[in-house]
């Protein structure tokens, strides 16, 4: 089971972005732990200033903006 | 290409007389709406595939320990070319502030991301020439360093909301980067995407003002009370008016179209375009949530009056 967090502060893109790794997650089969970041200093504790950023299991894979769904998708098959 | 569409479309199918308040209205949208968003996709998708974008990490990695001097002028220019998102500014200030960065450089930074873009000069050189577009340019440019300076007369620093000087950022993270033909194929178009996304229903709505006031508000009106020089206070009166409004960069360029192809001076037109592009309320009430009210009216303030310099200033050399 991978850990994915969404690092941003309640902004539209965050949202967009949870919904689209979740969407992806379900098409895929793939058993995932998501988790909303919303606190600042914990988004920052990860060195992302651009939200929405993505970690999977402790690593930062994205920051600034809404991922692609074919990037997802790699997120995915790892 | 354009102008023949729209007059195919106005005037042709639709059959409304080139004379008119309404032909000449439907005309304008038709032209600037399709015109701009060519530009918008095309310069969007180039610079994507480019991967020309800088990310605000990288902006934080380049100017932290610089002199002042050289942080603020890499701060403005990198400014530039960062895609902004006011949803970021929050991280972004805090980023900067625990990085060390002055405080006014950090202003500096937040007045010029905004205000002067890739994406809104390829515009405003489509659609008013390179000319207005380098004046914008060099306008935005010293109105961000000027403004980040005299912050710092006011020692901001008293403001900033105590829990922000004891966050702690993490490594910068490295993200890695898929630099393939077809990885920046794809990220190019997630840019197009996702910019056009946000910023469509600004341009629609500034297209449709620059239509309006192109097709119904009569020009020798115009001239008579916003298009002299000579008259001190349109330039102050078109800096209040654009303060409270907000829209895209991208947005207001239709509306200085309208305002310049009936006459209004160039210094007043880009005056009132920066003062709605870099002044809003929504971006306040963002950033309030690092820094204090009074240093906000200060900065609401220090802007209002450099935009309204420019605009004089302006005015008084293109005259």
């Amino acid at each position: 089971m991978k850990t994915i967090k969404v690092l941003g502060t309640g902004c539209a893109n965050c949202k967009r972005t949870m919904a689209l790794i979740e969407d992806t997650a379900k098409a895929k089969g793939v058993e995932v732990d998501l988790e909303k970041v919303e606190d600042i200093s914990a988004i920052m504790g990860y060195g992302v200033m651009s939200t929405p950023g993505v970690v999977i299991d402790g690593v930062v894979v994205h920051a600034g903006g809404v991922p692609d769904r074919s990037t997802v998708e790699s997120w995915m098959s790892k | 290409m354009f102008d023949s569409f729209a007059n195919l479309i106005a005037y042709q199918w639709l059959g409304l007389d080139a004379n008119s308040h309404t032909g000449t209205a439907l005309h304008f949208f038709v032209m600037d709406t399709t015109k701009i968003f060519v530009l918008l996709v095309a310069i969007i998708y180039v610079m994507g595939l480019l991967r020309a974008i800088f990310s605000a990490e990288k902006v934080r990695e380049y100017v932290r320990g610089k002199p002042k001097w050289l942080a603020r002028i890499s701060a403005i220019t990198l400014g530039a070319v960062t895609p902004f998102c006011s949803c970021s500014s929050v991280p972004l200030f805090i980023g900067f502030v625990e990085a060390g960065i002055p405080l006014g450089v950090t202003l500096s930074f937040l007045i010029a991301s905004p205000m002067v873009n890739e994406v809104a000069v390829v515009v405003l050189a489509g659609i008013l020439g390179w000319k207005p577009a380098a004046l914008y340019v060099a306008a935005g440019l010293f109105v961000a360093y000027l403004g980040g300076v005299v912050m710092e007369w006011f020692k901001p620093e008293r403001w900033v909301e105590d829990y922000v000087w004891n966050i702690q950022m993490g490594e910068t993270a490295q993200i890695e980067v898929d630099t393939s033909l077809s990885g920046r194929h794809q990220f190019a178009l997630g840019e197009v995407k996702e910019i056009v996304g946000r910023i469509w229903k600004w341009v629609l709505i500034g297209v449709a003002v620059g239509a309006l006031f192109h097709g119904f508000v009569p020009e020798a009106w115009v001239v008579k009370h916003l298009g002299g020089t000579e008259n001190w206070f349109v330039v102050p009166s078109a800096v209040a008016l654009g303060v409270p409004l907000y829209s895209n960069a991208t947005g207001v360029i239709p509306i200085a179209e309208a305002m310049l192809g009936k006459g209004v001076a160039l210094g007043t037109t880009l005056a009132f375009l920066m003062s709605i592009a870099a002044l809003s309320l929504p971006e306040m009430l963002i950033l309030r949530k690092v820094i204090r009210w009074p240093a906000l009216a200060i900065y609401a303030a220090v802007l209002a009056v450099a935009f309204t310099l420019v605009g004089w200033g302006i005015n008084l050399f293109t005259r």
